[in-house]
């Protein structure tokens, strides 16, 4: 594990990630600028810092509604504002980009953070990337797999040959900068099934896993299935880290949370995917074994904690700003993780 | 309320002649409802590649799109090789997993023999629930004899029509009373 700069001993590491959406809020139909929620991001980065949260991660959406499509500059800047908090993309859409660039952006990024930044590269949901990049569709599965291959390559090897369909072949090539220890974390995007999760666990790449609503038994397969790849493949299952990423919002009570956040979710998702969110599924997002951290703050830690019970995983990562959620609400949340969330998480699963 | 009329096939003229009926029936009956008619034969419609419904572009977005903003559906389809023609089978599949969460769809088909009278129980019925509809459980079947010259001759066939269209309608105003009353009581 301290390979990936995760040390167990210190308990679950407790992260946010922000999509970079850019939606109105469903509340007034009003939409701040893109100038001020990309400002706001990065305020909350310092934010999340500042009450402890150990990570801070970025994603890149290219269609209508999103901000940070070159997230990597916005990572960039979060690195210059920040000092410790860890900083990862989520996700960094690897299939439509030149994995030769991306880590020597990301290198660049981890030197300028001093060692703090980690890429997860994912393959995009929406697919608006392939066209406005030039890549066709029809090599969606293939230019994921050759690319993560390749950003992985580099990142192993100083001098890289290599050759393969989509990208002109690397020859003694040597990618530059190397991040601060010479390597950097490079994580698998899985999107909560089973089969996504096989492909990272024969990889023996760490896996970040996302996971929209539902019974947290479910994702508990996928989890399984991904450590059974793993081993199967000869790697130690011990040594992999998982991530689990999803909805999370609290409130002094669990009815005020689904007030607050619903309309926020439901709306922005019928903007973004193209439906809502159902109540009835929503509503049963405060029960405890939901896998949504949706509720009071206790509700919320004993959420996680039963979470790590069955996962066993090393970093929950949190999205709370979806759909035009007003900053000053944002703000409340992060202190209510500081102060209240984030220390009895801590002290029950430290070693 | 939206009513989307979806003639499923771009083979022949006995379901767009049905499917014409029925939107007839509908203004007639519900002068009030918003309805539009989707007959695949007038679309360029491309086959599914898998990617969300909001990234096609052109008459594959504006179908999609028009029947996800529905409200309710009646969809027409003739009984090919025993099972429903490719070209609607494309539209579902065009479609989320869930895109027939809170709509109502009924049914119409049109076929050459009586020996397909069972396909809709059996095919089309158990796609749409998969895809969640709310399902119209009678439908109308349709046989080649009740037509002549690109109409429906048979005063039954016109009478049951009208009895599916209001079937749709008071099932969709009541489903949406049902909903309502029931997300009321969430309280968020």
């Amino acid at each position: 594990m301290e390979k990936y700069r995760i040390n167990p001993d210190n308990g679950l590491e407790f992260g946010l990630y922000t999509l970079g959406d850019h939606l109105p809020n469903p509340n007034t139909g009003e939409r701040i600028p893109a100038e001020q929620r990309i400002h706001e991001i990065i305020e909350l980065s310092q934010l999340a810092e500042q009450a402890g949260i150990d990570f801070f991660s970025v994603g890149e959406s290219h269609q209508d509604y999103f901000t940070t499509q070159a997230h990597s500059v916005v990572l960039s800047a979060i690195a210059q504002a920040t000092e410790k908090i860890k900083i990862a993309s989520s996700s960094t859409i690897i299939s439509t980009l030149d994995p030769v660039r991306v880590y020597e952006d990301f290198a660049t990024i981890d030197l300028i953070s001093k060692g703090r930044a980690e890429i997860v590269a994912g393959r995009a949901s929406r697919v608006g990337n392939f066209e406005l990049l030039g890549y066709n569709l029809r090599d969606y599965e293939e230019l994921y797999e050759e690319k993560f291959e390749l950003l992985r390559q580099i990142n192993e090897e100083e001098v890289v040959n290599w050759s393969g369909k989509h990208r002109a072949p690397l020859k003694d090539a040597r990618v530059l900068p190397r991040p601060k220890d010479g390597w950097m974390p490079i994580w698998r995007a899985v999107g909560g099934s089973p089969t996504s999760a096989v492909k990272a666990g024969y990889a023996g790449v760490p896996m970040f896993m996302a996971h929209l609503g539902g019974p947290a038994t479910v994702f508990k397969r996928t989890v399984d299935a991904y450590r059974e790849a793993a081993s199967m493949n000869g790697y130690d299952p011990e040594q992999l880290p998982i991530a689990t990423a999803g909805f999370f919002y609290a409130a002094e009570t669990s009815q005020q949370a689904l007030k607050d956040l619903y309309p926020h979710i439901n709306e922005g998702m019928k903007k973004t995917n193209g439906q809502g969110f159902p109540k009835q599924n929503f509503a049963q997002g405060v029960d405890p074994h939901n896998v949504m951290n949706i509720g009071s703050p206790q509700q919320i830690i004993e959420k996680i904690l039963y979470q790590h019970e069955l996962f066993g995983h090393q970093r929950y990562i949190a999205q709370m700003d979806f759909g035009g959620m007003p900053f000053d609400q944002l703000a409340r949340n992060i202190e209510l993780i500081g102060s209240k969330i984030l220390p009895a998480i801590k002290k029950h699963t430290r070693r | 309320m939206k009513i989307v009329g979806l003639s499923g096939s771009i083979v022949g003229s006995k379901t767009r002649t049905a499917m014409d009926y029925t939107m007839e029936s509908l203004e007639r009956q519900y002068p009030e409802a918003e309805t539009t008619l989707i007959d695949l034969a007038d679309y360029n419609i491309q086959f599914s590649d898998g990617r969300n419904y909001l990234d096609y572009d052109g008459d594959t977005k504006y179908v999609t799109e028009t029947i996800m903003n529905a409200d309710a559906i009646i969809i027409g389809t003739p009984i090919f090789q025993a099972s429903i023609p490719a070209t609607l089978k494309n539209i579902f599949d065009l479609l989320p997993v869930d895109a027939f969460r809170d709509k109502v769809v009924g049914m119409i088909a049109t076929a050459g023999s009586a020996k397909h009278y069972l396909i809709i129980e059996q095919h089309l019925k158990s796609i749409l629930g998969y895809m969640k509809a709310q399902i119209v459980q009678t439908y109308v079947f349709i046989e080649e004899v009740d037509f002549h010259r690109k109409e429906i001759v048979n005063h039954d066939v016109l009478a049951r029509i009208d009895r599916l269209v209001e079937d749709t309608v008071v099932l969709t105003e009541t489903y949406q009373e049902i909903k309502q009353k029931k997300e009321d009581q969430y309280d968020f």
